[in-house]
């Protein structure tokens, strides 16, 4: 059971990820987006990482596709391109790409990580059952990535007001 | 059991944001793309969290506030270029080009 929707949001999410690089209008890119990071969510939850998937829902599907349809409907993008021409060295390297990666698959598929690093199976199962799905988060979060976690704010700080003095006419 | 099966979905993805990045020419959907390549680093760390620790877990809190921050300061970048050059192509916008 388990297995087969991991299959279903991993096929949602590749099939949405392919029509949201090649659909020609940018609001129908970003909606296809939105799909793929639902089903990310989907993958989350069956992964034990049930937080993770509310805040990428809340936060990348939420905040984050609602500030990239808001600046394509601002800048009245909305409408399909002409087909692009397309650059010589970008289609050379998309290839290179696709076939080291392709090369590669195979030995992802089977990657483990070392025996030494490697907790038993369930550990995370049984971690969440004793300290609840946000506690096992939060605990690390505020204890070991303490200094992390406030730099981030510094980090959203900057980010806010560098925003704020790019896209405004006058200061 | 599913770690295999996750990296190569995460793996899958990430390609597939690589090729938007390099073949598409509208800034806001190469954005899109490198958005789409961050959720699956993501994937792949809630994938290894669930063998290794719950480190890998909280690494993605970071990325997403990462990705919030760039995805605020890169927009602002492309409303600035669309004021000036009145497009948001990238292929227009060479103005460093020798």
């Amino acid at each position: 059971m388990t297995v087969t929707l991991f299959w279903i949001f991993a096929g949602a999410a590749i099939v949405s990820a392919m029509l949201c690089v090649t659909r020609p209008n940018p609001v129908v890119s970003a909606l296809w987006l939105v799909v793929t990071l639902f089903s990310l969510a989907g993958l989350f939850v069956i992964l034990d990482a049930q937080f993770l998937a509310v805040l990428q829902v809340l936060v990348y599907a939420g905040a984050i596709m609602v500030l990239f349809l808001f600046v394509i409907m601002l800048l009245n993008l909305g409408r399909s391109e002409a087909p692009e021409r397309r650059s010589r060295p970008g289609i050379a390297l998309a290839v290179a790409v696709g076939g080291a990666f392709l090369t590669l698959l195979a030995a992802i598929w089977s990657a483990r990580p070392p025996e030494a690093v490697k907790m038993p199976e369930g550990t995370m199962s049984a971690l969440q059952s004793a300290q609840g799905a946000v506690g096992v988060v939060a605990e690390p979060l505020y204890r070991t990535y303490l200094i992390p976690f406030e730099l981030t704010s510094i980090l959203l700080l900057a980010a806010i007001v560098g925003a704020v003095v790019l896209a405004k006419k006058r200061l | 059991m599913l770690l295999g099966p996750s990296l190569a979905v995460s793996a899958i993805l990430f390609a597939i944001g690589v090729f938007g990045v390099l073949l598409r020419r509208n800034a806001i959907v190469v954005f899109m793309c490198i958005e789409l390549m961050l959720n699956a680093a993501n994937l792949a760390f809630v994938a290894l969290a669930r063998e290794v620790g719950i480190g890998g877990q909280v690494i993605v809190f970071f990325v997403m506030a990462v990705a919030a921050a760039e995805a605020a300061v890169g927009l602002a970048i492309i409303i600035a270029i669309y004021r000036h050059r009145e497009t948001v192509n990238v292929s227009a916008i060479n103005l460093l080009r020798g």
